[in-house]
């Protein structure tokens, strides 16, 4: 019994294989949302569900541009941009959010390495840069401070 | 295709198509109550847009609800020129999708 | 002299130039004003509120700029403008063919001997032509107004006072922006004159000097594009002072004071604000 099944799932899995072996690329490269990543309140485990096992280390080649002082946490501009080479990804995480990952963008050779986007901030926190490249994991911070206020205008 | 949901503008210099997209979504965290009766507003947010030039997509972007309301995003596309197409398609946790496309100058 | 008759003195020198008072030269003197707190800043820049006082505040605003929310409101309101009433007619029948006429708002009607604003006339014109008005402060008539005020960019404000009625109502205006309310007791003058670039907790206080320049204005308090008097609003509660009714004669009598304190201004509405 145990040995049969076992062989089973081995089937099923070298057929699995083929299956994907027999797709061209672009399917094969085929996204899916990483909800799971979206959905976590933690910023480790948001970071690892994204990534999977992947190395994780700080870069000064991820160039991130954020306000120090936010004008509004409704509406935080964020550019990120580097000089790395092949980029799979750009992603956006707020560290002190309660679901910290923002944003998740999946480039293609087609574009440049450079992300514009607005974000919400609930307080003041770090906000991480994340470009995945070449099988890792390359990321700067930087604190942007969220204060409260209505007299501008 | 034409959608009023999506706002695209997109120059080429140099052969490089600086590409910006504003798509008017409320991108409601689910956490917010409302003022008057106290109950909560249920999320409601973009989760999935797609950036295509000349009909390949090019681009990505997985959302979460803190990508602000009226979503703007900008990026730029290697290799462009005027007449290219660049369009914009988005979907939302509700199913919900809107759709637009312009031709670069 | 005795003291009756310096008090009687008195009293004729302040309703001599009470009535005297030249809203030209209030003009000049409040220009003068700003320059002189800030006599590195062209005062055409003051069009663009506070962001003519703080570089980094700028840098966020022009990234907002960049392709700002209200630009999805001056596409409703276009399509509203230019939407038939039920009778056939259009705004442009009210308006004529060019909606960039904000410049010359709020104007001084002297048939009813009142201030209209452009909302007010945007209203009036539905009513007269059947149509219900619109709520004052959001939505559509906010909506409207944002389409007026972007066909109005680069034109600059030309208001007029020209009859006694109408300088009565620039007075009020003047009076209600020097009169201390609320529990703060404050005068729209002690933040955004005496304080104007200073710090209120963590904001810093515009000039009052182009307040109406860019007007209806997303603001990301907000998340929507609204009409100064909902600013206005606002401001007095801030000093927890009990609002007006959104176009009360006094708000618009406000407005009509302020922007006359910016004729000669580019108007650059709508305008985005934190």
């Amino acid at each position: 019994m145990e040995i049969s099944s076992t062989r089973r799932s081995f089937i099923k899995g070298l057929v699995a294989i083929g299956a994907l072996l027999a797709l061209p690329a672009t399917v094969l490269a085929a996204l899916v949302r990483p909800s799971a990543a979206f959905d976590s309140k933690e910023l480790d485990a948001s970071i690892k569900s994204l990534f999977g096992d992947l190395p994780v280390e700080a870069s000064d080649r991820v160039n991130l541009k954020a306000p120090e002082i936010a004008e509004n946490g409704a509406v935080v501009p964020i550019t990120i941009s580097t000089d790395i080479e092949g980029v799979e990804s750009i992603s956006v995480i707020i560290e002190n959010n309660p679901n910290p990952l923002s944003a998740n963008f999946n480039l293609t050779d087609a574009v440049e390495a450079k992300i514009a986007t607005r974000v919400k901030m609930g307080q003041s926190s770090p906000v991480r840069a994340l470009v995945k490249a070449n099988g890792k994991v390359y990321y700067s911070t930087k604190e942007v401070k969220v204060t409260i206020g209505g007299c501008g205008g | 295709m034409a959608d009023k949901s999506v706002k695209i503008r997109g120059k080429v210099k140099d052969g490089v198509a600086g590409v910006k997209t504003l798509i008017s979504h409320p991108m409601e965290t689910g956490t917010r109550r409302n003022a008057e009766t106290g109950e909560l507003i249920p999320a409601h947010y973009i989760e999935e847009v797609v950036f295509s030039h000349n009909g390949n997509d090019i681009l990505t972007a997985y959302w979460g609800t803190s990508v602000s309301k009226n979503p703007y995003s900008a990026f730029s596309i290697k290799s462009a020129a005027p007449g290219d197409t660049v369009a914009v398609r988005w979907t939302d946790n509700t199913g919900a999708s809107g759709a637009n496309e312009i031709t670069l100058k | 002299m005795n003291l009756t008759k310096l008090i009687a003195l008195l009293l004729v020198t302040v309703v001599v130039s009470a009535a005297q008072a030249d809203p030209e030269a209030d003009r000049l003197a409040f220009r003068e004003l700003y320059q002189q707190k800030f006599p590195a800043v062209d005062l055409a820049e003051f069009k663009d509120g506070v962001y003519a006082i703080d570089e980094k505040m700028r840098e966020q605003w022009l990234e907002m700029e960049d392709f700002p929310a209200y630009e999805i409101a001056i596409d409703e309101g276009e399509e509203l403008y230019e939407t038939p009433f039920a009778n056939g007619k259009t705004y442009a029948d009210c308006f004529g063919d060019d909606p960039g006429i904000k410049h010359n708002y709020p104007i001084f009607d002297e048939s009813v001997a009142e201030v209209i604003t452009l909302e007010v006339a945007i209203n009036k014109c539905r009513e007269d032509n059947a149509e219900k008005p619109l709520p004052w402060l959001v939505g559509e008539l906010a909506e409207i107004s944002a389409y007026m005020a972007f066909s109005t960019r680069g034109k600059s404000f030309d208001i007029k006072i020209d009859s006694a009625a109408a300088q009565e109502a620039y007075e009020n205006g003047k009076q209600f922006y020097y009169t201390r309310r609320g529990q703060m007791n404050f005068e729209c003058r002690s933040c955004h004159q005496q304080n104007v670039g200073h710090m209120l907790r963590a904001e810093k206080i515009s000039p009052s000097l182009g307040h109406t320049t860019h007007w209806p204005v997303y603001r990301g308090s907000w998340q929507y594009v609204g009409n100064i008097h909902k600013r206005f609003q606002e401001c007095n509660i801030q000093v927890r002072a009990v609002p007006f009714e959104a176009q009360s004669a006094e708000y618009r009598n406000l407005e009509y004071f302020l922007t006359y304190m910016s004729n000669g201004m580019e108007l650059n509405g709508p305008g985005s604000r934190r």
